[in-house]
């Protein structure tokens, strides 16, 4: 790299993936629960390589419902991350979230919205937000970097001071849409 | 050649056996449940817990969310490296999410233990029966996802071993404890999860 370059990239303002992964942390959460997924990828791999947290990837999301729960019997703060078409593997799982009156937090990257090319992805993409709001989950979207970062922040406070369940839905405008 | 044993006398010799008592085995192998913090699937095994602790602070019990047992457990035992973590659970809890084994392998959590109370059945709906009943082996499945100390009890003298492997060693453990379908203990237990965890936390010095 050339002595210019390597200026520019250290100049270089982080990526908003990376300042929501900083702010998550600051506010002490330890529990990075996934199935990967390219939206996430910044996410996953901080978690990977951060000795202060446990980076837990699932088999199905509905593990990560469940983990967080398990978490917060023992005061401590996750986060489950994934891609739409897992919110409907989550459903019956979220009554214990629900029912509990568990804190829970959420990041879904979006699939079947904006510029999707596989037509497999709309139903779930489709039927994300109503699915989480009919088991009593909030959602926040964006579709901007500003709007992710604050969206994010205003959900760490629902979740860990109000007690609520919240998930931040980045749409594909926002992470772009997967080529086909 | 020796003696010669027929198809059927050796295949019931090595068929499982569902004959222990689950008001007595549970107990036995748990044995101080105060040195743990417990989580049980639904029905049978939160009724085992219950009656067991008189509803303690220390138990989470479900009755719903089928399939979240060891998930619990899991993120509990992350939470907490300082206490050990007892996941009690049924055959057709663990069956609905036998991909939760495979998490908990690789994460292998010391201080985590699974025990599952086989009765090859669906007690609650009916005493159907459910897969290991029908040869499907829980622990073979345990051991395949990574578990490293995984355990089956079948008799009585087979379960002083199962109370040494949840309480020692370095890595996550898995005990497979088939009993009969005799009923599990009747017990009144707070069915409001809410309340549970509110009382859970508060135990382990939690605010809410």
């Amino acid at each position: 790299m050339s002595t210019s370059a390597a200026a520019t990239a250290a100049s270089k303002p982080p990526a908003w993936q990376d300042q929501v992964y900083d702010l998550l942390r600051k506010n002490n959460v330890t529990q990075f629960a996934y199935v990967p997924d390219a939206g996430h990828r910044t996410l996953i791999d901080r978690s990977l390589a951060d000795p202060g947290v446990h980076s837990v990837a699932l088999t199905t999301e509905e593990e990560g419902v469940a983990l967080l729960a398990g978490a917060d019997l023992g005061g401590a703060r996750g986060v489950l991350l994934m891609q739409s078409s897992g919110v409907g593997n989550c459903i019956n799982m979220l009554s214990l979230t629900s029912g509990g009156r568990f804190p829970f937090l959420a990041l879904i990257s979006m699939r079947g919205d904006f510029g999707e090319g596989n037509p497999w992805q709309y139903p779930m993409g489709k039927a994300t937000q109503p699915v989480l709001e009919a088991m009593d989950v909030t959602c926040l979207r964006s579709e901007t970097p500003e709007e992710a970062l604050a969206a994010v922040n205003a959900a760490v406070t629902m979740v860990f001071q109000a007690g609520r369940a919240v998930a931040v839905l980045f749409t594909q405008k926002l992470l772009g849409a997967k080529k086909f | 050649m020796a003696t010669r044993t027929s198809g059927a006398e050796a295949a019931s010799a090595t068929a499982p056996k569902f004959v222990l008592d689950r008001r007595k085995a549970v107990p036995a192998l748990i044995g101080r449940h105060e040195d743990f913090l417990i989580v049980t699937g639904l029905a049978g095994t939160s009724k085992d817990i219950a009656a067991l602790t008189n509803d303690g602070a220390h138990t989470y019990t479900m009755a719903g969310a089928m399939g979240g047992a060891c998930m619990i457990g899991l993120g509990l035992a992350l939470a907490r490296r300082d206490k050990r973590v007892l996941v009690l659970t049924g055959d057709g809890e663990l069956l609905m999410n036998l991909g939760s084994l495979a998490t908990i392998a690789i994460l292998n959590p010391p201080n985590l233990s699974i025990v599952c109370v086989d009765n090859g059945h669906y007690g609650e709906t009916g005493y159907q029966r459910s897969h290991t009943s029908l040869g499907v082996d829980l622990e073979k499945i345990a051991a395949g996802s990574g578990i490293k100390r995984t355990l089956t009890i079948e008799t009585q003298d087979e379960i002083t071993a199962g109370t040494r492997l949840i309480r020692e060693g370095n890595a996550a453990s898995f005990v497979l404890l088939r009993v009969s379908t005799v009923e599990p203990p009747g017990f009144k237990r707070d069915l409001d999860p809410a309340n549970c965890r509110a009382r859970f936390r508060a135990a382990l010095g939690r605010a809410q």
